[in-house]
């Protein structure tokens, strides 16, 4: 990864600039050109590094999230993993060292569609789903100053 | 505490922000094609999102797994709970912990009450610093756990459709 690069991921993680043309404003700041601040995003997209360029909401002000967690055996881990990552509502899918080795969140628009996604999962998988809503939230924040090798 | 009821013209645009700004010249003014609005009412709503805290932050999400960070700890704590929001801050102070929510216990399976992500490059360092944590904050006598993350099945942005009657922010 080029010097360019990192300072676009590092640098640019929070204030986006609210601008007509924030990626000119971007690539001004880094001796590009608009063109090349696109195109840099477009393939780091490409290749995963770049999730998207996108708002993050405070949780549960704008809908309503979970995490759960569910027992399963291994043998049929993926199998079960598979079932949970085909909801529409789980955005994050883990598997944890522990008991409890499967961790996922749910989001949607209320608490009821939650509900109906954990009952979903419960049937499918003839598993128990564990459901830990958000109670507070001491800390948001993942745009941290990146340590490159 | 104030609570503000969203306009429809914020769940407009939160409904359109879901897949994240298109990449081109002009996104702001896409997202508005998107949502009915013009251009400078979408960054108007976007600064008003961001000042009430609604949007903690609008740029670039990378995926840290793609970077290296690969040793993801949840640093999981049983806190008694008129202590919770005291450590939890305490917590949060810390530049390596990335999240840190209260959540409820689940007895007997689940007994924590206070998640922390601990992301870093090396399980042992996630480990001392977890450590770390419990000596500076005075909790290395409640049970704790960490339970780092092996294979990531999904990982990609929410999506919701924001509805009025739930749509209700603090501050």
């Amino acid at each position: 990864m080029n010097d360019f690069e990192k300072n676009l991921l590092n640098d640019f993680q929070r204030d986006l600039p609210l601008t007509p043309r924030p990626f000119e404003k971007i690539a001004t700041q880094l001796g590009v050109t608009e063109e090349d601040v696109i195109e840099a995003l477009k393939v780091l997209k490409e290749d995963g590094t770049v999730s998207r360029v996108a708002a993050i909401f405070k949780p549960r002000a704008v809908s309503e999230s979970t995490l759960a967690a569910m027992a399963v055996p291994e043998d049929r881990l993926e199998q079960v993993a598979e079932i949970v990552s085909h909801f529409e509502g789980v955005n994050h899918n883990y598997e944890r060292e522990h008991r409890l080795n499967l961790w996922f969140v749910i989001t949607a628009g209320d608490r009821t569609e939650i509900e109906h996604v954990i009952d979903d999962i419960e049937a499918r998988t003839g598993l128990a789903v564990l459901d830990l809503p958000m109670l507070d939230d001491y800390h948001l924040d993942l745009g941290f100053h990146l340590q490159w090798n | 505490m104030e609570l503000m009821e969203l306009s429809d013209r914020h769940i407009r645009l939160i409904n359109a922000l879901q897949d994240g700004l298109p990449l081109v010249s002009r996104p702001y003014a896409e997202l508005g094609r998107r949502a009915a609005m013009s251009e400078d009412d979408v960054i108007t709503t976007l600064e008003e999102l961001l000042d009430r805290g609604l949007i903690k932050r609008l740029g670039v999400i990378v995926r840290h797994r793609k970077l290296g960070y690969r040793a993801n700890g949840m640093a999981v704590w049983d806190i008694p709970d008129d202590q919770v929001a005291d450590i939890g801050k305490l917590f949060s102070a810390q530049p390596f912990v990335t999240l840190c929510y209260r959540r409820p216990r689940r007895l007997p399976d689940w007994p924590y009450n206070l998640f922390c992500m601990v992301h870093g490059r090396d399980r042992d360092v996630v480990q001392q610093q977890v450590e770390k944590l419990a000596h500076d904050c005075g909790v290395t006598d409640v049970r704790r756990s960490v339970l780092f993350s092996k294979r990531c099945f999904k990982q990609r942005g929410a999506k919701f459709t924001c509805k009025p009657n739930t749509a209700m922010a603090a501050e």
